[in-house]
């Protein structure tokens, strides 16, 4: 069977990219420490030594539109286009292509179906930035092949977040069966409170710094039962008009189970807190 | 409420450069252009499939020609579909990193929970 070598939950942060390169001397105060967070995140899945990605992310408002809109959705292409022009407008993301791992795309769809998922897939994924900042961040030679899996976290009606831990587990009990001898490891990304085009947007800290506290909490100590206490699709409002995103960490959490994270670290910004967890369900050395 | 059709125009024009800054410079002449000639295109769809009922609400159609996302925000309009493109069009007339968006959010002061409903 195929090992699930890693589990890496973690906010993307679509500034990273521009800021990492930054001249000593043009950069923000909080840039190197920043750098130093996320490289030191990126160790945690090199030692894994994945061969293959299954990567969890949520459209923009990019290929996926209201007049057509899944709720899950699998990539199943030999490839994927990444990032768009009002990234590269707002952001400064380059382009880039992501192999694709057609055979576990096609193996996620069918399980995942026979589970009670009524998976939407696409034969032709341009991906976008929740997808490609985690390659940017702990993968950065783009050398592997991915799954992408999408999640609506952006349009309502959403998922409630019991659907979310649901399908992390129904994912994990699928790539522990994958009759492979490859290494998998999974990277989701979402947000903790956030705000975005609404008044609280873009303040010194995230909308909520004690959301984020809880929610650090939750995910750290694996506490699933206690995070579906404390969030639904109503409250979640309150954090942040953004905070739905946080759902794709409760996914996570769902693939990991009730375990405390091996590795967790976060890193107050202007604006929003950036989390970083990984989980190594089958230990470090597997 | 069409909410649909204002996070329509927001999401199309956003997509293309010449459309943003056309919308920039001129903004009553886009919406009314816009309306008349993209509205009712099947984004999705080859070829000039069309719908055949969709328009603005008088008020959609004023908060759209003068640039009020206040406004845009009052009627649930997708809040990242309006900051993106207002990020794009007007970001470039602030000298601080962020001033834009923060004076975006200045703007929208008012609005307290429960934010007004996005759902479309």
């Amino acid at each position: 069977m195929a090992r699930l070598v890693a589990i890496l939950a973690t906010t993307h942060h679509p500034f990273y990219y521009r800021t990492s390169r930054l001249p000593p001397g043009q950069a923000p105060p909080f840039a190197a420490e920043w750098v130093r967070k996320v490289e030191s995140y990126r160790q945690t899945l090199t030692r894994a030594r994945p061969d293959v990605l299954v990567m969890v992310g949520s459209d923009h408002f990019h290929q996926l539109w209201l007049d057509n809109m899944p709720q899950f959705l699998v990539g199943k292409a030999p490839f994927y286009d990444a990032n768009y022009y009002n990234e590269e407008r707002e952001f400064g993301l380059p382009r880039l292509l992501l192999k694709g791992h057609e055979e576990l795309s096609a193996y996620i769809l069918r399980g995942g179906i026979d589970a009670g998922f009524d998976l939407a897939f696409s034969n032709e994924l341009r991906v976008d930035h929740s997808i490609t900042c985690p390659i940017f961040t702990v993968r950065p030679q783009n050398d592997l092949p991915v799954v992408p899996i999408y999640t609506n976290i952006f349009a309502p009606p959403l998922p409630r977040p019991e659907r979310f831990v649901r399908l992390g587990r129904t994912l994990r009990e699928l790539i522990d069966a994958w009759p492979s001898d490859l290494r998998v490891a999974a990277i989701g990304t979402g947000h903790l409170s956030l705000e975005l085009g609404g008044p609280r947007q873009f303040g010194d800290h995230g909308p909520d710094p004690e959301f984020d506290a809880r929610a650090v909490q939750w995910i750290a100590d694996g506490d699933i039962d206690g995070c579906l206490a404390g969030v639904t699709l109503d409250s979640l409002h309150e954090p942040g008009n953004a905070t739905h995103g946080f759902m794709d960490f409760m996914l996570m959490m769902g693939m990991a189970g009730c375990n405390k994270a091996d590795y967790a670290d976060s890193l107050d910004l202007f604006h929003t807190m950036e989390a970083y967890f990984t989980w190594y369900p089958n230990g470090v050395d597997a | 409420m069409s909410k649909y059709l204002v996070n329509k125009f927001l999401y199309t024009i956003d997509r293309e450069p010449e459309l943003v800054e056309r919308y920039r410079n001129d903004p009553a002449g886009t919406v009314a252009w816009w309306e008349k000639e993209r509205a009712n295109q099947l984004l999705h769809c080859a070829g000039g499939e069309a719908s055949t009922w969709l328009s603005f609400t008088g008020s959609e159609r004023r908060a759209l020609s003068e640039h009020d996302h206040v406004a845009l925000f009052g009627m649930g309009a997708h809040p990242f579909l309006t900051l993106t493109l207002w990020i794009a069009m007007f970001e470039r007339d602030y000298a601080e990193p962020l001033a834009m968006q923060r004076d975006y959010a200045a703007r929208l002061a008012r609005f307290s929970l429960p934010y007004p409903d996005i759902a479309t």
